[in-house]
């Protein structure tokens, strides 16, 4: 029994040994795996979140100003902007289209059309029923333009990472000069809180890089929070609409339980 | 409890249907009148709670079918189409995502309830084994449907899940060309398994007809075990049971809103959101999580083959439950050891849940196993060698009895 003992314990070593000497050499390394996001306060979160109309609109001018240079939105149309919860709705324009707000945003576009009777594409200006027009023709020339590292579409961005909202803000104001010992490839830039810490993506916010129209001082965490909230408003435009449809379904269906759960009472009651 | 039918036609246009399709008989027998042991408890509410989740599923999946796009090149865009543009389309498309949970939270907890009161044994194996059936058509419909959306998630576990089948000797190979239509995961395989995820449902549907008709003829078992022996052991289903499940599915539509209106992508996986790319496998491939238990006990097994094998078997073992459990008393209620082996038959069910999504490194390869191990175990041994030596508590003499001794609260007035 106890030769037997001796024998487990010999195995247990054996097998815990390397285990501990794996783990002391990890830790020797400088670190690369992404940091959590750290946690921002954002208006449009809980149950019952509203997106605040002012830092759509400001993250819009961020995107439109910085991001849009490089990362398409292919399912965001300018008309989304002004529909029910866009941030330039507007009561007297309930189909956006019309919305002149919105006309003005996507005239400021070119966009190709066509082909037109002689076979020809040709440029005119954009119009509200346009989507958002990509800064490259395909993937390939995004990669080209971007050393090889292809911007990702920013549609659904927020819903395609984990902590959506809060990672991508954690991000575009995360840049730091990387810690020694930190071997970063040219062209490859410090960020703690993307997968590897090394992005190809150089730091795009500093202090005042957009002016503002509401005065709102641009400070690179402000951008960073107005861009995210712009996204998360983009990933899903009905969001609003849905908690406050699940509102009142929940409620309703708790005033029906409510009324069944008596009716059961009643019924089982005859009972003997 | 089949019986008699003590439907009799009270109008003119009654009386003349029924001697022709007797339809509303049918829907009298089954429905109104049918004798149901007074002693159901609320785990007997999910059978009326799934039969509403198929019909929401292909409710909801009809209307998404007019607006989705089978493509490789469009799938995912038809998807963010339908979230932005079409009316309600959102709400459609969310229901019809969380609703794949709803379902599979509903069958297992069925399913567990079928475990505990041992609702398998005679004289409704044949409901046991229709139900199997039932479960297996779900999971291929729910995996051909979360490939449809081609994120991903989709993407790679199509890759994943079809490579199961090159583990089969001699035709494997065949077999998973046939399933993809092609050498690869591509446009033929999202194509088949469109039109697969529509046509399974309604197959479904079928095997739920046979399982309830299957069920009416034996009539429900109850948590006492006991057979009905007197009209006093029931209660007509309706309204008895037609409003106790009614107030029980109106609970469980409150949890099913919370996830589709508050916590939509709560059970989904964020790389879902990221057009499928067969040059770019994520980090972790994740399976749904009503498939994470199954996924624990592939991967505890480090032969391809036989972890393929043994996932199925974790399916095929119920199919012979019935006659491996070797005891005469149904309802675990009475069996004091078998009670406790169940307790933790369930807890290795949710241990296989962790271990599936996790790495299988370390602890939770060792806790997969375990688990894995247990499983079959409980099926294998525990069940065939308890009902021969286990001594069972007294039952009560007849359902009636048990309501009265039992205090089932809903049975009793509230005075």
């Amino acid at each position: 029994m106890k030769m037997r003992l001796v024998f487990a314990a010999a195995a247990l070593l054996a097998v815990s040994v390397p285990a501990f000497a794996q783990e002391e050499e990890a830790g020797a390394e400088v670190e690369t795996e992404a940091l959590e996001p750290e946690h921002f306060h954002f208006h449009f979160e809980g149950p019952f979140g509203t997106f605040d109309t002012a830092a759509v609109q400001r993250g819009y001018q961020v995107y439109r100003e910085i991001c849009s240079a490089c990362h398409s939105m292919e399912y965001v149309y300018f008309r989304t902007l002004g529909q029910q919860g866009g941030p330039f709705f507007d009561e007297e324009y309930p189909n956006p289209n019309d919305n002149p707000v919105i006309k003005a945003l996507a005239a400021e576009f070119q966009i190709e059309d066509g082909p037109d009777d002689f076979g020809d594409m040709y440029m005119r200006e954009g119009r509200s029923s346009d989507a958002f027009p990509s800064p490259f023709p395909n993937p390939q020339a995004a990669g080209a333009a971007n050393g090889g590292a292809v911007p990702p579409d920013l549609s659904v961005i927020t819903k395609a990472r984990h902590h959506g909202p809060h990672y991508v803000a954690s991000l575009m104001s995360g840049y730091t000069d990387a810690p020694a010992g930190f071997e970063l490839q040219p062209g490859l830039y410090y960020n703690p809180y993307f997968p590897g810490r090394a992005i190809a993506m150089p730091p795009q916010l500093r202090e005042g890089v957009v002016t503002y129209g509401d005065g709102t001082e641009a400070t690179v965490e402000q951008m960073a929070e107005d861009v995210a909230t712009f996204l998360t408003w983009a990933s899903e435009p009905k969001q609003q609409t849905r908690k406050q449809t699940g509102l009142a379904v929940i409620i309703f269906l708790i005033v029906l339980a409510g009324l069944t759960y008596g009716s059961y009472r009643a019924i089982w009651r005859n009972l003997h | 409890m089949a019986g008699p039918s003590t439907y009799e036609p009270k109008s003119g246009i009654e009386r003349w249907m029924d001697s022709r399709l007797p339809l509303i008989r049918l829907g009298y027998d089954s429905m109104v009148d049918y004798p149901t042991p007074r002693n159901l408890n609320y785990w007997w509410t999910f059978g009326g709670i799934l039969t509403l989740c198929l019909v929401i599923q292909i409710v909801t999946g009809v209307v998404l079918g007019m607006h989705y796009v089978a493509h490789v090149d469009m799938a995912f865009d038809s998807v963010q189409r339908i979230r932005r543009d079409v009316n309600y389309g959102w709400l459609i498309q969310y229901i019809h995502a969380n609703g794949a949970s709803m379902f599979f939270l509903a069958v297992y907890l069925h399913i567990f309830r079928g475990l505990y009161y041992g609702s398998y044994k005679p004289p409704r194996e044949v409901i046991w084994i229709l139900g199997v059936v039932i479960l297996l058509l779900m999971m291929a419909t729910a995996f051909m449907g979360y490939v449809l959306p081609w994120g991903q998630m989709s993407f790679w576990g199509a890759v994943v899940i079809t490579n199961f089948f090159t583990a089969i000797p001699l035709v494997g190979d065949a077999i998973t060309t046939l399933l993809w239509g092609g050498f690869s995961v591509g446009n033929p395989t999202l194509n088949r398994f469109y039109s697969l995820h529509y046509l399974l449902p309604f197959v479904i549907f079928g095997v739920v007809a046979l399982h309830i008709w299957a069920l009416h003829v034996p009539g429900n078992n109850n948590p006492a075990g006991l057979s009905v022996k007197s009209r006093a052991d029931t209660v007509p289903f309706h309204p008895y049971y037609t409003v106790k499940d009614g107030f029980a599915i109106i609970l469980f539509l409150i949890l099913f809103s919370v996830f589709v209106f508050y916590l939509p992508d709560a059970l989904g996986h964020a790389d879902n959101y990221i057009p499928a790319d067969p040059l770019k496998t994520p980090e972790h491939i994740v399976p749904e999580w009503y498939f994470l238990p199954f996924y624990a006990i592939l991967r505890s097994i480090p032969n391809k083959l036989m972890g393929v094998l043994a996932m199925f078997g974790s399916i095929g073992v119920l199919v012979a439950l019935p006659w491996l459990d070797t005891s005469k008393v149904r309802s675990m209620r009475y069996r004091p050891t078998a009670r406790w082996c169940f307790i933790i038959f369930v807890i290795a069910c949710l241990a296989l849940g962790y271990a599936g999504a996790h790495n299988p490194e370390g602890i939770n390869l060792w806790m997969g196993r375990a688990a894995t191990l247990y499983y079959f175990v409980y099926f294998l041994l525990l069940l065939p060698i308890l009902g021969l030596v286990e001594k069972p508590k007294p039952r009560p003499a007849s359902i009636a009895d048990s309501v009265k001794s039992h205090g089932e609260p809903a049975a009793t007035p509230a005075e």
